[in-house]
């Protein structure tokens, strides 16, 4: 009788083909949508999974998330290499710095300034030129978004040639040489992001009593994170937070001060509607107009319990091959948008989520259809 | 005699509906169908001879009296063993073929081979070669939409028989079909669909396939009339 279900599902293509579409529509939304979410969500600490080096970052108490920065002292860092269970420690500059350009032109600049001798956090992948270049004097890394884009030079007629090795900037009226070219995660931060040693950060900075921003801490082997990030606070009163925790931190933050998860939610929320609404109504209607048909079934000696079977298989089907097409747009708008200022993450947890919430569509689209099926009269096999 | 009988109806009252739309479509029916035998049932539109079949097949229940097919009745049995009664005592055919659209012949005819538990691939073997007995060998893989009317109601004819039922009921069967086709769709029910052991219990109220029935059970208003060995006994 599986055959037969499956059979008269596909029978009217019509109506298969609305209720396949209804639930590839819901599963792309119900995908896609929150895969730009949990992308967006993760580049908010993308800077940190970057730098994986650290096990723990320090900081000003009040920092709320990783572009919220706070300076402290740089006498800081020195107390913080003494807390027992450090390995090393090591300053990072971060900050806001407005580069001038060939043309006169102003941008502002992510800055990240690295400890000078250990160069630890500088960017994951180097294009052009080495990470030890930054010891050369002037030596500044770019970032390839931020010098093929917005600090592009544009030429007498009008083209636009990306930053490359050699050329300088002028970073508050400060030269800088760039000494290569480097790709990094994007941020939620648009800026160009400069990368020098912490020295000439500093020495770029305005100049202000407090100028460290963070500092990154290697715990000694064996050494229990949270236990260290509480001593480190209890020693320095800073801050001090594993790299998960300050990824949480600074992902709360976002989640709870801007409307993007509103947004995205009630996206998920409408897909999930809409895509329930268009499939239980197309498959009600599918088992509306073949209710002769199952009394026909019913007649011969079918049981309610087989034509229950029966019309689960046909919305489990209909259900896998929509949460298949949807997945895979929505897969195939991540593959096209990878080199796009779009986020999109899809992990494994997310397929499973709108696995279940299309299984669950499909389930509501039987039941009201089954409803209707086992209250059925076999009688009416025999009304005009 | 009634281990002989295929369908003992005494006093079936069936009402359907409820206070002021209250219709009663059966108002005491008496009727005996012997097994073997082709029973007619006619009378006017609306005098309730499909209420009557729909209880006699086991798909409807009727409120008072008793009704037996093979010595059971259908009141008495859970709401299980009625349809497995049904699954594979009864046969249909219907006047407006009722074939599944998406099945071809075979897969259609097979049905109820499958409803009884027969795995898939044998069921529609047999079908198969059931339809090649009932003139539609090479429309077998066929769809119904490919088919003539005539032929849906052999395929359908071949559905109600292939799993050797004790009792077809039938409504209507030629009233969709052109004179000549009708006549051929009676002239198979009874060479192929009749048996010893089977009766076949036809609703009608075409005159000019009276002379198939061994007897004629006359309805009006929710009774039985008359029940006549042959058109001519019929009074008008
Ligand atoms: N489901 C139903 N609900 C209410 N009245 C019905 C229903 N089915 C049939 N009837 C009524 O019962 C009477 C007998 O109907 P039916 O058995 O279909 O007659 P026939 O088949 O002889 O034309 C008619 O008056 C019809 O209107
Ligand atoms: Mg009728």
């Amino acid at each position: 009788m599986y055959y037969t279900a499956l059979k008269m599902l596909m029978g009217d293509k019509s109506k298969y083909l609305g209720i396949v579409m209804g639930l590839t529509f819901a599963s792309f939304i119900m995908t896609q949508q929150p895969a730009i979410f949990v992308g967006l969500m993760a580049r908010t600490f993308s800077f940190m999974t970057d730098l994986s080096q650290p096990d723990v970052w320090a900081m000003d108490p009040k920092v709320q998330y990783i572009d919220d920065i706070k300076p402290i002292q740089d006498t800081e860092l020195y107390r913080v290499r003494g807390v027992e269970g450090v390995d090393w420690a090591m300053p990072l500059y971060k900050g806001l710095l407005k580069a001038r350009l060939e043309n006169g032109n102003f941008q502002t600049c992510n800055v990240i300034g690295l400890d000078d001798a250990t160069l630890i956090g500088g960017p994951p992948i180097m294009l052009e030129g080495k990470l030890e270049d930054l010891r050369k004097s002037d030596a500044v890394i770019v970032d390839i978004e931020g010098a093929a884009g917005k600090l592009a030079r544009t030429l007498p007629n009008g083209k636009r040639v990306a930053l490359k090795t050699g050329d300088t900037l002028e970073l508050n009226d400060k030269r800088a040489i760039v000494v290569g070219i480097a790709r990094t995660t994007r941020t939620f931060q648009s800026q160009p992001v400069v990368y020098t040693t912490y020295t000439r950060a500093i020495k770029y900075a305005p100049r202000e009593r407090k100028l460290l921003s963070f500092i990154l801490v290697k715990a000694k082997p064996g050494e229990d994170l949270p236990a260290l990030t509480k001593r480190i606070t209890e020693r320095t009163g800073l801050a001090a937070y594993t790299r998960e925790q300050f990824q949480q931190v600074t992902m709360n933050y976002y989640l709870k001060y801007t409307g993007i998860p509103i947004n995205f939610g009630t996206a998920v929320i409408l897909g999930f509607i809409i895509g329930a609404a268009i499939a239980g109504q197309t498959f009600y209607n599918f088992t509306l107009d073949n209710l002769k048909q199952f009394g026909v079934l019913k007649a011969m000696g079918t049981t309610n319990g087989t034509l229950l079977k029966m019309i689960l298989l046909q919305a489990l089907t209909v259900g896998s091959i929509g949460y298949g097409l949807g997945v895979g747009a929505a897969s195939f708008f991540g593959y096209m948008i990878r080199d796009s200022v779009l986020a999109f993450m899809l992990p494994w947890q997310l397929l499973v989520l709108s696995g279940v919430a299309v299984t669950l569509i499909c389930i509501f689209a039987a039941l009201i259809s089954i409803r209707k099926v086992m209250k059925l009269e076999p009688a009416i096999v025999f009304k005009g | 005699m009634s281990g002989e009988l295929a369908v003992s109806c005494t006093k079936v009252v069936k009402t359907y509906g409820t206070d002021d739309a209250k219709v009663m479509a059966l108002r005491g029916v008496d009727l005996e169908v012997r097994k073997g035998e082709l029973m007619m049932l006619v009378g006017p539109s609306g005098c309730g001879k499909t209420t009557l079949i729909s209880v006699i097949a086991g798909i409807l229940d009727h409120d008072e009296g008793s009704c037996k097919v093979y010595e059971r009745d259908f009141q008495h049995m859970s709401g299980r063993e009625k349809v497995r009664y049904r699954a594979e005592n009864i046969g249909f055919v219907f006047q407006a073929y009722n074939l599944l659209p998406a099945l071809t012949a075979a897969e259609n005819v097979a049905v109820p081979l499958i409803i009884n538990g027969m795995r898939r691939q044998e069921a529609v073997d047999r079908a198969a070669d059931l339809l090649g007995k009932v003139g539609m060998k090479d429309k077998v893989n066929s769809l119904p939409v490919q088919l003539s009317g005539g032929q849906q109601q052999r395929v359908a004819i071949a559905r109600a028989l292939i799993h050797n039922p004790r009792l077809i009921v039938c409504d209507e069967p030629t009233s969709a079909l052109d004179h000549e086709t009708g006549h051929k769709v009676m002239e198979l029910l009874k060479s192929v669909a009749l048996g010893d052991n089977r009766a076949l219990v036809i609703v009608t109220h075409d005159s000019r396939i009276f002379g198939f029935a061994d007897r004629i059970a006359k309805m009006d208003d929710g009774h039985i009339v008359q029940v006549a060995n042959s058109p001519d006994e019929m009074e008008h």
